[in-house]
């Protein structure tokens, strides 16, 4: 019960790497107990990919697997990976959401009044939704596999997994800012959308893009999560992957770069 | 600005508040207070909605900037030093700031850890601290489904984890019912029995007089009276006798009789036709009685009689000469208003 648990040091007050790593570990089991206390909550990493990979094989494997010049089986081997790219989105919405939550309630008030880095709040977050994107993806895959997705590279499946993970994190960067700033979660999510549908549909996600006019295929060229699903099917399915690869990673880091302390900046003055 | 005195400032559990103004838009929230806790004392801010109060509690606990100012909490500057202040404040904010998924002892711990207390010492402390607040039964349980009392508790055992110099609490009791209020009172004075500096904010008169030994009153983000809650108390008027008499014609020419008699308060007896009943401003228990002695040797037979305490809004008409935004009618509000949370 004595003052002297918490010491008070004659230093700057600075968070030294290793009780930043474990604050944020304190933090991240408070948000692995919460799917324990409301295991719901996982219910959209969970059914997600099974319900959509099965709705996208089977309403438009035909028609597209036949533009493809196969059939269903063509479309699941397009599909899958495209799919992984979308899964990762829409998990990081989640932290956006998360996390203007968690602001409605006081228990921000007190983290913030804590001792700690502000970003181990922030970072806490995004490492326990990188775990729901892998439970994700692996559930995808299993799904994919069941109903005849063909892995032919195994170290292309990790390394498919590895990048569409770390674009996902950048993205929760995102997703972060528009937590901090936006007022309640409903907006949040409806924002979220908005950004959502444009870039998962205008892309070659779902359906190859050569039939698609001109100037949406300029859009979909530049858009980052084409170039996701291009390199994981490349790393999965075989087929070229230097330059998608490249442009992922490089989104990745301008992304994170931009939107990290935009979003470190925002939490740390949010009144 | 005034500069900081070396003496408070360096103490160890001491609040020291010069000029401090943060601007919301338009709207001032602190316009200038200056406020001085010593240490080891429990320092009452009292204001109404809107008067600043938890824009004040949040520049004192980093989590707002204030645009000009100073403040040091134990020493330390809330602007230039917001870290090594963090480590020895604690907060209870107006809305029960613990984790509702969580348990009660889930909560603690985790803020344990959070303070760089060992896995063996954050368990432990929890539990102490869950036995100390009488939550031991419900430890276990996810805090959302505790109580409005059992929320507050586990609340302000979080914030006793760190052992903390200075403790803001901010309206512990908005929104509790009687009962509870009682139980938050009891815990808040054994916190402050082990020494710990106390910032209070508050809109119930009777809260500071249970928990404060000084009082600031804050109205529009200025300060508009400090002092001992005695000196202040008296300044309002004390309490005020609610008598009906059981003839409802002698309400009035009582009311005028008493006023002749000068026994009364600070005030004018006013007369609530709709409920029949006289209220008269009392400042001690020898007028109380005098008071009472008048209605009887008139003969009036008297069909209710009770005391209440001064409402908010009486302590504000008193002290500052104008009404809170929320009294504009005439009839005195209650001692106890319900605020939604």
């Amino acid at each position: 019960m004595s003052a002297a648990t918490v010491p008070l040091k004659s230093d700057d007050g600075r968070i030294g790497l290793r009780a930043h790593a474990r604050h944020t570990g304190a933090l991240v089991r408070r948000n692995l107990l919460w799917i324990r206390q409301d295991p719901e909550s996982m219910f959209d990493a969970v059914l997600m990919p099974i319900v959509f990979t099965l709705l996208f094989v089977y309403v438009f494997g035909g028609s597209i697997g036949q533009a493809l010049g196969g059939g269903q089986e063509q479309y699941v081997q397009y599909v899958v990976p495209g799919l992984m790219a979308m899964m990762g989105m829409n998990i990081a919405m989640g932290v956006g959401t998360g996390f203007n939550e968690d602001f409605q309630k006081g228990v921000m008030d007190r983290f913030r009044s804590l001792p700690i880095g502000r970003s181990s709040v922030l970072l806490a977050k995004i490492s326990v939704e990188l775990l729901r994107m892998l439970v994700a993806t692996t559930i995808l895959l299993t799904v994919g596999v069941l109903i005849g997705f063909d892995i032919t590279s195994w170290p292309g499946l990790f390394g498919a997994v590895g990048l569409a993970v770390v674009f996902g994190s950048s993205l929760m960067w995102i997703f972060l800012v528009l937590g901090v700033t936006m007022k309640n979660a409903q907006s949040v999510q409806a924002m979220g959308f908005l950004v959502l549908f444009p870039l998962q549909f205008g892309s070659s996600i779902f359906a190859p893009t050569q039939s698609m006019p001109g100037w949406l295929q300029t859009f979909t060229d530049y858009n980052p999560l084409s170039s996701l699903a291009d390199a994981a099917r490349g790393l999965m399915t075989g087929g070229p992957i230097a330059h998608d690869l490249f442009v992922t990673l490089g989104w990745s880091v301008v992304l994170t770069a931009v939107m990290a302390p935009i979003a470190i900046h925002k939490f740390r003055t949010k009144s | 600005m005034t500069r900081i005195d070396k003496e408070t400032s360096g103490a160890k559990g001491a609040v020291t508040v010069r000029g401090l103004v943060k601007h919301y838009g338009e709207t001032r929230a602190l316009d200038g207070v200056d406020l001085d806790v010593r240490e080891g004392t429990v320092m009452g801010v009292l204001g109404p909605n809107g008067a600043g109060k938890t824009t004040l509690v949040r520049c004192l606990s980093t989590l707002i900037t204030p645009d000009s100012g100073h403040a040091t909490v134990a020493g330390y500057d809330v602007v230039r030093q917001p870290r090594q202040l963090r480590r020895v404040i604690g907060l209870t904010g107006q809305y029960a700031s613990v984790d509702e998924k969580l348990s009660g002892f889930e909560n603690l711990y985790m803020i344990g850890r959070l303070l760089d207390l060992p896995r063996k010492e954050a368990k432990s402390r929890a539990s102490g601290l869950l036995e100390r607040f009488s939550l031991t039964e419900a430890a276990g349980r996810p805090a959302a489904t505790y109580s409005g009392g059992m929320r507050r508790r586990l609340d302000l055992a979080a914030s006793m984890i760190g052992s903390p110099a200075v403790l803001y609490l901010d309206e512990p009791t908005t929104g509790l019912d009687p009962h509870t209020r009682n139980e938050v009172w009891t815990e808040v004075k054994r916190m402050v029995g082990d020494g710990v500096t106390v910032l209070l904010t508050t809109q119930y008169m009777e809260e500071a007089e249970q928990l404060a030994s000084e009082l600031t009153v804050i109205d529009r983000g200025k300060v508009t009276a400090k002092g001992g809650i005695e000196e202040l108390k008296a300044q309002v008027g004390g309490r005020t006798l609610r008598v009906r008499p059981a003839d409802a014609l002698q309400l009035r020419p009582l009311a005028m009789e008493l006023d002749d008699l000068g026994i009364t308060g600070l005030a004018t007896t006013t007369v609530d036709s709709e409920t029949g009943t006289l209220l008269v401003p009392i400042l001690s228990d020898e007028q109380l009685t005098a008071v009472v002695g008048a209605i009887t040797a008139r003969g009036i037979t008297i069909g209710s009689i009770s005391t209440e305490l001064p409402s908010l809004d009486e302590v504000f008409l008193s002290l500052t000469g104008h009404k809170t935004g929320a009294a504009q009618d005439a009839a005195p509000a209650p001692a106890y208003e319900e605020v939604a949370v």
